[in-house]
């Protein structure tokens, strides 16, 4: 379903990606472990459109997305959940998951899909129309979590969607992810907590500074015993 | 302009009374001039709002809606009203063209850049003015239904000055409506917060920039009209001290808050009229009112009235 190709992103002179090439499959959840700074946003946030690269290829269901503006790839099916949440805090809980769904006209399925947003995370519901700015950092993430899934993505990539989050809420965010990928949805997810997503994940990748230096299924990064030590925090 | 206090002293006997309608005349005359001042700051405070840049050219776009409607009517011989509408339309068109021609082009450059090139829309603006209409002010002919003066409780009150805020609440309701109540409305609101995830949201950020540009010269249009009936004449520097003006109510309501852009327009308009009126002998300083103001808050308030974050 996506595939890049021997990416290399600039920030002036950083050369944050460099010579990058992933797979995600459809219909998979595939994960990205390292270190802070290592590149895993950059990435996302090339494949969104957010930040140009220098060369390379973005190829998205058969096409080279590389290039096309954010909001045109957002239209082709691509959803993110960025790094930070980053939702409207201006806007009420209500507005923001409209604005997931600004590419879609149907008004039916959209109330339908937000009923399902807050049957999911009752909390949100609780508080519809307050601003989101009055939201807890968790409630929060659901939101933007919510937000993204509400534009009906075919691909969505979730930047640190549990960071800062109280253990009973990443396992609530870990179990609607696995929901959605049951649902169909194809993911590309970025995790500090590299334990946790590499169980959900078919695939994953692991990169350092700007380079991929392993890949394998979830279960065999499990087993590494380099990624044990980096990131799972095992001596 | 504004009638003096001494003279309706020297007519009256001096009465309570006459005090009375007197203030309330000048009242309403300072509501009439703060909705003019309303109507323009909400262009600069929208603008502002979704792409912080002041649009130095804003008062000047006033004054193209102002020769759009005299050359409607009088080239064209439009009625009034067909003539005041195409002369927002056109307008609306303006403000969208200065966008793309001269915002977007430096839309990622510093802001100072932004900032210079409005400073030379604006020059530009004045400059055609005067080489296309000529420098030589036009008269404006106020259709009768704004002429007319009523006599209400003993106070002789233009109806033009009875429409102007009528017709500034409707368009502010109209605006108001946009903003909170349609999708390019939240769009705006959105990338007044943080455009780049607005655009993650699969929103055109370039075409709600646009619509911001087009409601808000629209809106400097009609403001710019009415000014033109009020002072019933027009010519291309026109512009200049409403612009200003407007600014500083934008400033004084909270720059980016359209609610607080009327708000602030009011405020400055009252301050100003009851000003030249309780104190004739220094009239020749109102506009120097305006900007005491713009420094006052500066210093005192950045945030203005009813704004909330800083303006950088
Ligand atoms: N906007 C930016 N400007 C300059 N450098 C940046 C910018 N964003 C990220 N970087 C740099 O690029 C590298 C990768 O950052 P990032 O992709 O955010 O890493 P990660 O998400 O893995 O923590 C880091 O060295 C970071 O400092
Ligand atoms: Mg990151």
């Amino acid at each position: 379903m996506l595939r890049v190709e021997g990416l290399n992103v600039h920030y002036g002179g950083i050369h944050a990606l460099k010579n990058v090439s992933i797979h995600v499959p459809e219909e998979k959840v595939v994960t990205l472990v390292g270190a802070n700074g290592a590149g895993k946003s950059t990435l996302l946030r090339a494949v969104s459109g957010l930040v140009p690269a220098s060369s390379g290829r973005i190829r998205y269901a058969g096409r080279e997305i590389l290039g096309l503006s954010a909001h045109r790839i957002a239209r082709e099916g691509i959803a993110m959940s960025p790094e930070g949440r980053r939702v409207f805090v201006n806007l009420s809980v209500y507005e923001n998951l409209l604005m997931g769904a600004y590419c879609r006209d149907d008004r039916k399925e959209i109330d339908r899909d937000i009923e399902w947003i807050f049957e999911t995370f009752p909390r949100l519901l609780e508080r519809r129309d307050q601003p989101a700015a009055t939201l807890s950092g968790g409630e929060q993430q659901m939101l933007a979590l919510g937000r993204a899934l509400m534009s009906r993505p075919k691909l969505l990539l979730l930047d640190e969607p549990s960071l800062g989050l109280a253990p009973l809420l990443i396992r609530e965010v870990f179990r609607v992810i696995t929901k959605i990928h049951q649902e169909g949805t194809t993911i590309l997810l970025i995790e500090q907590n590299a334990m946790a997503a590499l169980n959900v994940a078919d695939y994953g990748y692991v990169l350092e500074t700007g380079e991929i230096v392993l890949a394998g299924t979830g279960k065999d990064l499990l087993c590494d015993e380099r990624v044990k030590k980096a990131y799972l925090g095992e001596t | 302009m504004e009638r003096s206090p001494l003279f309706c002293r020297r007519a009256g006997t001096g009465t309570g009374f006459l005090e009375l309608t007197f203030f309330l005349q000048q009242m309403i005359n300072g509501v009439a001039l703060g909705s003019l001042y309303g109507l323009i700051a909400i262009g600069y405070t929208m603008v502002y709002g979704i792409i912080r840049l002041i649009n130095f050219a804003h008062g000047d776009v006033m004054m193209m809606g102002c020769y759009f409607a005299y050359f409607g009517i009088l080239m064209f011989s439009l009625p009034w009203g067909a003539s005041f509408v195409a002369a927002m339309v056109l307008t609306a068109i303006l403000g969208v063209l200065i966008d793309k021609g001269a915002y977007v082009p430096v839309r990622h450059a510093p802001r100072i850049s932004a900032l210079i090139t409005a400073i030379g829309v604006s020059f530009l603006l004045e400059n055609l003015g005067l080489v296309v209409f000529g420098g030589r002010p036009k008269g404006f002919t106020t259709p009768d239904m704004f002429a007319e003066v009523y006599e209400i409780a003993g106070l002789m009150i233009p109806a033009l000055v009875l429409w102007t805020p009528l017709i500034t609440l409707i368009l502010l309701s109209g605006i108001l409506f946009i903003i909170h109540r349609t999708k390019a409305g939240r769009a705006m609101r959105c990338i007044s917060h943080d455009m780049e995830t607005t655009r993650l949201m699969g929103v055109d950020v370039n075409r709600v920039i646009s619509i911001t540009f087009a409601v808000g010269s629209a809106a400097a249009a009609a403001g710019g009209i009415m000014w033109a009936m009020r002072y019933p004449e027009i010519n291309p520097l026109m512009g200049i001290i409403p612009g200003l003006k407007a600014f500083v109510a934008a400033v004084l309501g909270g720059i980016g808050n359209v609610t607080g852009a009327m708000l602030g327009g009011l405020l400055l308009g009252l301050a100003e009229i009851l000003l030249v009126a309780l104190m004739p002998e220094i009239a020749g300083y109102r506009d120097a009112i305006a900007f005491g103001i713009l420094i006052f808050i500066l210093i005192f308030r950045p945030t203005g009235l009813m704004g909330s974050k800083l303006p950088e």
